[in-house]
C-alpha cells in the first residue's frame, strides 16, 4: 500500500511563545527554533505501525513550506519514514487553508495514494481544516479522530473518540485520515535512523511541478481574511476542594457535569 | 568539498536528539535517581536504544562510526542532564575504542557488535588498592597456563564494576620486567568467568547510581585469545591511549555539568530578588555569570580541540591532558560559583545545584588527577622546547 503522512514544520511550542505580527495578523515564523509539529510526530507513529503491520508498504511523508521545513521531513524520515516530498515555492508564501490544501492535494494525486494520514489539527494554526479540504480536492471519503485504525481488504476501520468513547468507522479505500492527537506513543528517532535518513529518498517539488498557477495559492489565491487578533481571556483560576471527607465525590460530580466521566 | 558540511550538519542533528533525550527522560528522573544512589537500569535501556554505546564503534562492525568531535558533543548533553550517565557511557566506549584499535581480527569480530549492540558493556580495570596515579605499581598478576593465562588480584575503583560484562583487565605477565610496564598486559575478560567476582561497593559522595566496585580475581581462567592484541608486553601502552578517550570523556562531563549549573544559576539570578531587585543586576553576580560562561567556552574549545587531534590519528596526551585538566578544575570552581549565587538554596537537596556540587569533584580525579595531568602536560612540553644541547 502507498501511505502517505501530511507534516508540517512549526514554532517549536516548548521553547517558544506563540507570537501574531499585528501588521500581518499572522503567527511569526521567523527567526524563531522550527521543529516538526509534535502532533504530527503521534501521526507518523500511528501510520509506521500500520505499514509494519501491513508489510508490504511504503509510507511517505509530504510537507509544504519554506526550505527549512526540509529538516522536519528529515525528522520523519529519521522515525522511520521511507521517503519524504517537500513542495517549496516562493509563491506559496501566505498561503491559507484553501491555497495549502490546494496544493498538497496537488502533490498527492500525483502518487495514487491508497491511504493519507494527517493530523487533527495542527499545534500552531489550530484550524484543523486542511485535511478535510485535502479530502475534498481529491474527491476522498474521511475518516476523523482516529485512535486506532486498521486496513481490512479495501476498508479502513477506525475507532473514532467520541465525547464519551469511541464509535467504530469505515471507509472504502483510498481515505483521508486524521489521528486523535495523543493516541498513539511516540516513537523517538535513534542515532542509526538520524544517520540512514540522509540516504533516504527526498524529492523537492515547485509549483510548476505540480501544474498549479501562483494565483491560486499563496498570498494571491488566498480566500481567507483575518480581520483582527486578540489576546486569549486569562485561565480563571481553578477550585481548591478541600477533603472533609466528601471530595471524591465533588470531584465526580464536577467531572460528570463536565461529561469526563 | 560538500562532505564537511555533511558531518556538521548530522552532528548537529544527533547531539539535538541526545538533548531533547535529556530533557524528556533525563531531568525529570536525574534527582530522585540521584539521591536513592539508584542504576538508573530504565535510562540505560534508553541509551541503549538510542545508539549511546555504539557511538564510536566502527560500522564495520555494528557500531555507529562516529568521531570523537561528535562523541565529546553526546558526553556534554547527557552530562547537562547527569553527569552519572556519561560514566556509564564511558568505559564502554573506552573498552571498545581499545579493541577496535589495538584487538586482533577475531577480536574485533568477538567483542565489538555484540558491545554494540549495548547488552554487554564495557569496564576497564586498572587502579588497585595500591596503585592509582602510579599505575606501573599493580600487582595483579596474568600467568601463562597451556593455552590460557590464569589471573589473580584485586581491582580497585571499577566505573560499572557490577554491570559490565566486558573487562579490560591490566595484569603483570612478566613481574621480573624492567621498566615494569614492560611487563604488562590487557586482557578481556568476561564477567561470568569462574573465579571472578565483585568484592564490594562504594558509597560516594557525588557520582551516584553508576556502579564503582572492588573486582577480586581468584585464578581466574582467561583464554590466551584474549590478550588484547594476541601479544604480550603491550598492556601498559595501549591502556594509556585509552585514557586518551577516557579523558576527553571526563572533560566532556565537566564542560556539560558546569554549563548545567551556569544554566541554572543564571535563571535563578533572575528570579531572586534582594535588595529590591534580581540579584542578576548586581555586579557581584554579573562578575561571575561572566566568568562562569567565559571559562565553559573556554574549556570546551580545548575539548573539541583535543578531540579534533585524536580523530586526526596518533597519540595527544597534550592535548587531551589539558582539555581534562582546565575542564573538570573550571566545573569545580563554576559548580561552587552556582553554588553561592542560590545562597542557601544551593546547600539543599531540592535543588540540583547541590548535586551538581558533589558531582564535580569526581573529575578532579577519575581519568588521572589534576597533578597527573600537569605532569603529562609538562613532560610533553619538556619534549617539545628541548634544548638541542644540554647547558654546560
Amino acid at each position: 500500500m502507498k501511505i502517505f503522512v501530511c507534516v508540517k514544520q512549526i514554532p517549536d511550542p516548548n521553547t517558544v511563545e506563540s507570537k501574531l505580527d499585528p501588521a500581518t495578523k499572522r503567527l511569526v515564523r521567523t527567526g524563531v527554533s522550527l521543529v516538526l509539529d509534535p502532533g504530527d510526530e503521534t501521526t507518523i507513529a500511528a501510520a509506521i505501525k500500520l505499514r509494519d503491520s501491513l508489510g508490504n508498504s511504503e509510507l511517505t511523508a509530504i510537507s509544504m513550506g519554506p526550505a527549512s521545513a526540509q529538516e522536519a521531513l528529515r525528522r520523519a524520515l529519521a522515525m522511520g519514514v521511507d521517503r519524504a516530498i517537500l513542495i517549496s515555492d516562493s509563491a506559496l508564501a501566505g498561503s491559507d487553508v484553501l491555497g495549502t490544501a490546494r496544493t498538497l492535494a496537488a502533490a498527492l494525486k500525483r502518487e495514487n495514494p491508497d491511504l493519507i494520514f494527517c493530523s487533527t489539527e495542527s499545534t500552531d494554526g489550530y484550524t484543523g481544516m486542511v485535511p478535510g479540504a485535502i479530502a475534498e480536492f481529491l474527491g476522498l471519503p474521511q475518516l476523523t479522530f482516529a485512535r486506532e485504525i486498521n486496513v481490512e481488504g479495501t476498508k479502513a476501520v477506525i475507532k473514532r473518540v467520541t465525547q464519551t468513547g469511541y464509535e467504530v468507522v469505515e471507509s472504502p479505500l483510498p481515505a483521508v485520515v486524521t489521528i486523535a492527537s495523543g493516541s498513539f506513543e511516540a516513537i523517538y528517532p535513534t542515532m542509526k535512523g538520524i544517520m540512514s535518513a540522509r540516504k533516504k529518498p527526498f524529492s523537492q517539488l515547485s509549483l510548476s511541478d505540480l501544474g498549479l498557477d501562483p494565483s491560486q495559492v499563496g498570498e494571491a489565491g488566498a480566500r481567507e481574511q483575518v480581520l483582527s487578533i486578540g489576546k486569549a481571556e486569562a485561565r480563571a483560576a481553578g477550585q481548591i476542594i478541600k477533603d472533609e471527607g466528601n471530595a471524591a465525590e465533588i470531584i465526580a460530580d464536577f467531572l460528570q457535569r463536565h461529561q469526563l466521566l | 568539498m560538500e562532505m564537511p558540511s555533511h558531518a556538521d550538519e548530522e552532528r548537529r542533528l544527533l547531539v539535538a536528539e541526545i538533548r531533547r533525550f535529556v530533557e524528556r527522560a533525563v531531568l525529570p528522573a536525574a534527582q530522585q535517581l540521584e539521591h536513592e544512589d539508584r542504576y538508573p537500569s530504565e535510562l540505560v535501556e534508553e541509551l541503549r536504544r538510542l545508539g549511546l554505546f555504539a557511538a564510536t564503534i566502527p560500522e564495520s562492525y555494528g557500531g555507529l562510526g562516529l568521531d570523537l568531535l561528535t562523541y565529546v558533543q553526546l558526553i556534554e548533553e547527557l552530562a547537562r542532564g547527569w553527569m552519572s550517565l556519561a560514566g556509564i557511557v564511558n568505559t564502554h566506549i573506552l573498552v571498545a575504542a581499545l579493541i577496535t584499535q589495538y584487538g586482533t581480527e577475531e577480536q574485533r569480530q568477538r567483542f565489538l557488535p555484540v558491545m554494540a549492540e549495548g547488552r554487554r558493556r564495557g569496564a576497564l580495570c586498572l587502579s588497585e588498592a595500591e596503585a592509582g596515579s602510579d599505575v606501573q605499581a599493580i600487582r595483579m598478576t596474568a600467568m601463562r597456563d597451556g593455552e590460557s593465562y590464569l589471573l589473580n588480584g584485586a581491582k580497585l575503583w571499577v566505573t560499572n564494576g557490577v554491570h559490565a560484562r566486558i573487562l579490560a583487565v591490566l595484569a603483570r605477565t612478566d613481574p621480573q620486567a624492567q621498566p615494569s610496564y614492560r611487563g604488562m598486559s590487557l586482557f578481556l575478560v568476561e564477567k561470568e568467568t569462574p573465579g571472578l567476582h565483585v568484592g564490594r561497593t562504594f558509597a560516594k559522595l557525588g557520582y551516584k547510581g553508576v556502579d564503582t566496585a572492588e573486582l577480586v580475581f581468584e585464578e581466574v581462567r582467561v583464554p590466551a585469545a584474549n590478550l588484547l592484541g594476541g601479544v604480550e608486553g603491550q598492556g601498559f601502552k595501549q591502556a594509556m591511549s585509552g585514557l586518551e578517550i577516557g579523558r576527553l570523556n571526563v572533560a566532556a562531563r565537566a564542560v556539560g555539568l558546569a554549563r548545567a549549573a551556569f544554566e541554572d544559576a543564571i535563571r535563578y539570578a533572575q528570579q531572586r530578588r534582594t535588595f529590591g531587585q534580581p540579584i542578576a543586576e548586581h555586579q557581584a553576580i554579573q562578575l561571575k555569570l561572566a566568568d562562569m560562561y567565559t571559562e565553559i567556552e573556554a574549556a570546551r574549545l580545548l575539548l573539541h580541540e583535543a578531540a579534533r587531534k585524536k580523530d586526526a590519528g596518533g597519540r595527544c596526551d597534550l592535548e587531551t591532558g589539558m582539555a581534562k585538566l582546565f575542564a573538570t578544575e573550571m566545573c569545580q570552581r563554576v559548580t561552587l560559583e552556582a553554588l553561592r549565587i542560590h545562597g542557601g538554596f544551593g546547600y539543599v537537596k531540592e535543588f540540583n545545584v547541590e548535586r551538581y556540587y558533589r558531582d564535580a569533584p569526581f573529575m578532579l580525579i577519575g581519568e588521572g588527577t589534576s597533578e597527573i595531568q600537569r605532569l603529562i602536560i609538562a613532560r610533553q612540553l619538556l619534549q617539545r622546547y628541548a634544548l638541542d644541547e644540554q647547558p654546560s
